[in-house]
């Protein structure tokens, strides 16, 4: 894992919609590395990578969406303070005593947190009903430094803790962008690399529906971040066994999923990524039927339908300020997404 | 050149939880001592600066100042598969821990985090509630064995959220309460280097306030005060907080009214503030203020006692914010008080040496 280009892809601040930070870091670090790359009209970064054989093997489209979850200033009261709308998944119970950046000047912000002294409600506080400081006293103050329609972040603060950890707000996706520009920096691959870059993904996989059109791709493999919660449950009740499913585990390699929310994986590609991570030695572990989506539901629908695997990265604490992803996962991610890629061949897309 | 941000910057970005204030107590020993005459340090960790008058004046009183330099914190109360579960001590709001960053004080200190369960999966009914202090876990990116070989039940954990300026020049970190405070007494006494003042200084740093008030106890019956001003946050206005029950940011300290508080003395340092134009808000607090002020006030025979507000929003979150302007004005208050007031002003107040 190159940590600088994951420092500067993690602390870019881009929610759905207003990906400018991390698109241009993402347009400076695959400079040179790829052709034909332009930026579309939902702003997603398409690019093409040539392979050694490609005109003998399938084209095979890479995405990674840029975007984050975070929130969109709304309105600001007659107190100074604001009101925000969520972009995203957006868990409010996280919220209280959390600090933010707003706008584009990344102005700092506190979300306001009435006392413990002055009471103990545990219902959880709606999103509504949580208010930004910015430290203004009045709207017009505000006002002079935010504005409706701005974005607003958490603050990006990218460092390593523990054992071969990084932590980072935005791993969700950022560290699929980071797996995928890495694949581009590498060496050329036999087949050729169509490549996407997506926005909009944390709001509907917007930006993901019209890739395919542009680059008409044989199949297609979807780089993510997928929550773990490998944790033990002190809120189970011991006759009742474990009460939360932990869906993936740290540090067990790159997820592949079976089935999710929005598609079923091609059987003849779940497969090929399966054998492939056990005659690579890779460890890897299966995420099926355990709710969330990702790009592969727009893209294997798109056109007239792009068989679509996902490789994803188990990382914990996505969609909060500062989540957790272990460099071995990332690693061992890379290792299978380039022996996958190095044994695309044409009966890959044969059908039993 | 004094700078007062970065002295607060100092001391909240420190980790002393309540009965582990060495670290305050060490920084704050060496910002002091040229400001004071002597330093001690009271059975339970308080730490006393002393400074005697600078001019003859009779009869001169002995002032206590007070302010906590304790924060509330957490421990740990086991290690379970490599994270850790936790204690509180002290008042810590449950609601405000998930997916902040801490620091573990194991044999080495430990970034880490307080877990939050994702919301992808996260069934409706658990989305309702905050998670309960017995649930909480915190992940310090480490193998389990590692774990259990660096931490150990008992070891602090503290917030690790650094100091942030926001618009207006208001602050916003942890432990502003109530280091706000002990600033103030900072600013005080690098103003009484200039005043010429009759009466003795006793500026402490209390120790486990968050706890029961339990330095400004001891300190008090140490120190011995003629009369007594003890400084702490007080709620600002915010949405959830009732417009009487609060105090703007940056409106000045606040001086409340009510049986824990000598009325003479708060007129007294009224009126000190009303010459030099240093705006004060008010406030009632009808019983226990929850304050150094309440134990010091019964200290040896009793101890007429005031109470200065530094306005503060969030408080006992990791963003308590304030208008560090407050701090300046409860710090020169309290020097020009010193220096001005009357040693016979309150006939009540044992003289020092006298016994009750």
């Amino acid at each position: 894992m190159n940590l600088d280009l994951m420092r500067k892809l993690t602390d870019a601040r881009g929610v759905s919609g207003q990906e400018e930070e991390a698109r241009e870091v993402i347009l400076a670090a695959i400079d040179g590395h790829v052709e034909d790359v332009r930026v579309d009209a939902l702003g997603n970064v398409l690019a093409r990578k040539p392979g050694a054989r490609g005109a003998d093997l399938p084209r095979v489209l890479v995405t990674a969406h840029m975007d984050e979850i975070g929130f969109m200033l709304r309105s600001i009261d007659n107190d100074g303070l604001l009101r925000v709308y969520p972009v995203g998944g957006v868990d409010a119970r996280i919220l209280p005593g959390l600090r933010v950046s707003v706008g584009p000047a990344g102005v700092p912000g506190v979300f306001v947190w009435k006392p413990i002294h002055l009471g103990r409600e545990q219902r959880t506080v709606a999103l509504d009903n949580l208010r930004i400081d910015i430290g203004a006293s009045d709207r017009a103050g505000a006002a002079a430094h935010a504005k409706p329609g701005d974005m607003i972040t958490f603050p990006g603060e990218f460092t390593t803790i523990g054992d071969g950890v990084v932590r980072g707000k935005a791993l969700d996706n950022r560290a699929g962008c980071a797996l995928l520009v890495e694949l581009l920096q590498g060496d050329p691959l036999p087949c050729d690399l169509l490549v996407a870059f997506t926005t909009q993904e944390e709001i509907g996989l917007r930006g993901a529906s019209v890739v395919v059109e542009a680059l008409q791709p044989d199949l297609a493999i979807v780089l993510e971040s997928t929550p773990a919660h490998d944790l033990p449950d002190l809120a189970a009740d011991p006759d009742e066994g474990i009460a939360f499913n932990p869906s993936t585990r740290q540090g067990a390699g790159p997820v592949i999923t079976v089935m999710d929310t929005r598609v079923i994986v091609d059987p003849r590609l779940l497969r090929w990524l399966r054998a492939t991570a056990d005659a690579e030695g890779i460890p890897h572990q299966i995420k099926s039927a355990h709710g969330g989506g990702n790009d592969a539901g727009a893209i294997h629908v798109a056109g007239s339908g792009v068989p679509t695997a996902a490789i994803s990265m188990p990382a914990r604490y996505v969609h909060g300020p500062a989540a957790l992803l272990r460099v071995s996962d990332f690693e061992h991610s890379l290792a299978l997404l380039r022996a996958a890629l190095n044994s695309v061949s044409p009966a890959l897309l044969a059908h039993d | 050149m004094f700078e007062l941000n970065a002295h607060l910057r100092e001391m909240v970005e420190a980790h002393a939880p309540s009965g582990h204030e060495g670290p305050l107590r060490d920084y704050l020993s060496g910002v002091w001592a040229p400001l004071a005459d002597e330093l001690s340090t009271d059975g339970l960790g308080s730490l006393i600066a002393s400074k005697r008058p600078t001019r003859e004046q009779q009869p001169s009183l002995r002032i206590m100042l007070a302010a906590h330099m304790d924060e509330i914190g957490l421990m740990v109360r086991e290690v379970v598969d490599g994270f850790i579960s936790l204690h509180r001590i002290s008042g810590v709001d449950n609601r405000v821990l998930p997916a902040q960053a801490v620091l573990v004080h194991g044999r080495r200190p430990l970034p880490g985090l307080v877990a939050a369960k994702p919301p992808h999966m996260l069934p409706m009914a658990e989305r309702e509630r905050y998670e309960p202090m017995d649930h909480l876990l915190v992940d310090v990116g480490l193998e389990p064995a590692e774990v259990e070989d660096l931490v150990q039940p008992g070891d602090l954990i503290t917030q690790d959220a650094p100091m942030i300026e926001l618009q207006n020049g208001r602050l916003a970190g942890k432990a502003m309460d109530d280091r706000a405070s002990v600033a103030a007494l900072t600013v005080c006494l690098q103003q009484l280097q200039t005043l010429q003042h009759g009466h003795e200084v006793c500026a402490v740093a209390t120790a486990q306030e968050e706890t029961g008030l339990l330095g400004a106890r001891t300190a008090a019956w140490r120190v011995k005060p003629d009369i007594a001003i003890a400084l702490d946050v007080d709620f600002a206005v915010q949405p959830g907080v009732e417009a009487d029950n609060s105090v703007e940011l940056g409106k000045g300290p606040a001086l409340p009214v009510g049986p824990n508080f000598h009325r003479k003395l708060g007129e007294r340092l009224r009126a000190t503030a009303k010459r030099h134009e240093i705006p004060l808000q008010g406030g009632v607090i009808s019983g226990a203020s929850g304050t150094d002020a309440w134990a010091i006030q019964v200290a040896r025979a009793g101890v007429p006692t005031a109470l200065l507000g530094i306005p503060v929003r969030n408080m006992h979150s990791p963003v308590e914010t304030l208008d560090p302007r407050d701090i300046e004005r409860a710090g020169r208050l309290l020097a020009l008080f010193i220096a001005e007031v009357e040693g016979d002003f309150l006939p009540a107040a044992a003289r020092k040496g006298d016994t009750p």
